[in-house]
């Protein structure tokens, strides 16, 4: 949900892009955090826990709790957080640890 | 490899006031921070400061950001400033390591000043690891930066300054706060905001704490408890909230990773947030040339972090020999602004905690 109306501050936003979340295409704004549009489209779960597979959502928001950690263009272990939002970005739902290319 | 006189580490309020300082008396500086900008955690706070006006009291966070900026941009010729990128290694030979666009980079500093602040801790109950649990930080960020909320209503935990400071942030974007608790029988933040808050009907419920989270794929409702004088849960207290955001906001932790793999003698400090670095007056570590400044010393307020930012950069400038003409004057003049933002009753823990680090 994107916040509209504020007392203080006005949201200077990069243009409207389109990218894929495991398969289905969402909108979001350039040079948004990818965790951010994808809040904003409702999507809270970002991944599950290692060994109970407990759904993941962010913590910190600035790059510092790995909470958020997801595939990126093919890149596994990305912070979500903070990784920007480019037009045609896939973005994954990680499985496991990630592998070394 | 690269070298500089002085590499600083972090460019929130802490390092961007370092920075000015050491420049401005002609030592060759390097910022380093992680982010693509500068100005750490301020470019979310929308609140005016308080202190004093060298402190920049009355004007919000945001814009003190600003004008931190443009004190930097007048030393442009003597500030390096390397953004995106992140500190990995601090090394025995005084080598600094850090990683920039997938590049792997090695800098030799003089001396450093680490001013890494510090990150949101968490709370333990069952099922806190569920998405709609938050750190108030976290959610100040997205909503105050980004633009989105982070739900319908929301539960804070911690009555402190960030927990309130928040709380009324997210209400100015038209979120719903059902209730902010703490565990302490007190409000720990400033009274002027707890009345700011009780003023628009939102209960704030001490000696009060999450028992349990209820949720399958996110956050659905909070069972909280009360507590009694001696902090236990009090039978029969429970009681439910329906809420699909909980914020977490119990205070920091300083992020000390480099000063400890440096070698810097650490000590338990719970007053200043937990392990910070033992220092003397000039903000200089057990390790010669390795200064701090900011959370990363112990946790406070921004306010305070800018004015050892100023110091730490005044003094280790002067370790390099620039020395300002009026070194003992400035470095006084820090010394009293921090003496009287610690004053009072508010500054009592913080006294204690540094009266146990500073040597």
């Amino acid at each position: 949900m994107r916040i509209e109306e504020h007392p203080i501050l006005s949201f200077d936003k990069g243009r409207r892009v389109d990218f894929i979340f495991d398969g289905k295409t969402y909108e979001g704004y350039e040079g948004e955090p990818i965790a951010a549009a994808l809040h904003a489209a409702g999507i809270m779960v970002l991944g599950h826990s290692h060994n109970k597979q407990r759904p993941r959502g962010f913590y910190c928001a600035i790059g510092n709790c790995s909470s958020c950690l997801m595939v990126v263009n093919g890149q596994p272990n990305v912070r979500v957080c903070t990784e920007k939002l480019q037009e045609n970005m896939i973005v994954e739902t990680q499985v496991g640890k990630g592998d070394l290319r | 490899m690269r070298t500089t006189e002085i590499a600083i580490i972090g460019g929130g309020p802490a390092g961007l006031c370092a920075a000015i300082s050491a420049a401005s008396l002609g030592a060759k500086v390097t910022l380093i921070d992680r982010n693509d900008n500068l100005g750490g955690q301020l470019i979310k706070q929308t609140h005016m400061f308080f202190g004093s006006q060298k402190q920049y009291a009355s004007i919000r966070g945001i814009d003190i950001a600003g004008i931190l900026m443009k004190d930097l941009d007048k030393y442009q010729d003597k500030i390096e400033l390397m953004l995106d990128a992140t500190v990995i290694g601090m090394y025995e030979d005084g080598v600094i390591a850090l990683e920039q666009n997938e590049k792997y980079i090695k800098i030799k500093p003089q001396s450093v000043i680490v001013a890494t602040g510090a990150s949101e801790k968490f709370l333990t109950f069952p099922n806190n690891d569920l998405p709609g649990i938050y750190g108030a930080g976290a959610v100040q960020t997205l909503a105050n930066v980004h633009g989105v909320a982070p739900g319908k209503n929301v539960v804070m935990v911690g009555a402190g300054n960030i927990g309130l400071i928040v709380s009324y942030q997210l209400m100015q974007a038209g979120i719903n706060i059902k209730a902010i608790i703490d565990a302490s029988p007190k409000i720990g933040g400033y009274l002027v905001h707890a009345s700011k808050i009780r003023r628009m009907g939102i209960p704030i419920l001490t000696s009060h704490t999450v028992k349990y989270a209820h949720g399958k794929d996110r956050l659905e409702k909070v069972t909280l408890c009360r507590l009694d004088e001696k902090w236990q849960q009090v039978p029969d207290s429970e009681f439910d909230i329906e809420t699909d955001v909980l914020c977490i906001s119990v205070g920091l932790s300083p992020l000390t990773e480099l000063l400890w793999q440096q070698g810097c003698e650490m000590k338990y400090v719970p007053e200043l947030g937990g392990h910070v670095p033992v220092r003397n007056e000039n903000l200089e570590t057990s390790m010669k040339g390795i200064f701090v400044a900011g959370d990363v010393a112990g946790v406070e307020e921004a306010s305070s972090a800018m004015v050892e930012g100023r110091l730490a950069g005044l003094c280790a400038a002067k370790a390099l020999g620039y020395i300002a003409a009026d070194f003992e004057e400035q470095k006084n003049d820090c010394l009293d602004q921090l003496n009287s933002l610690r004053s009072g009753h508010v500054g009592e823990k913080i006294r204690s905690g540094l009266a146990q680090v500073t040597v």
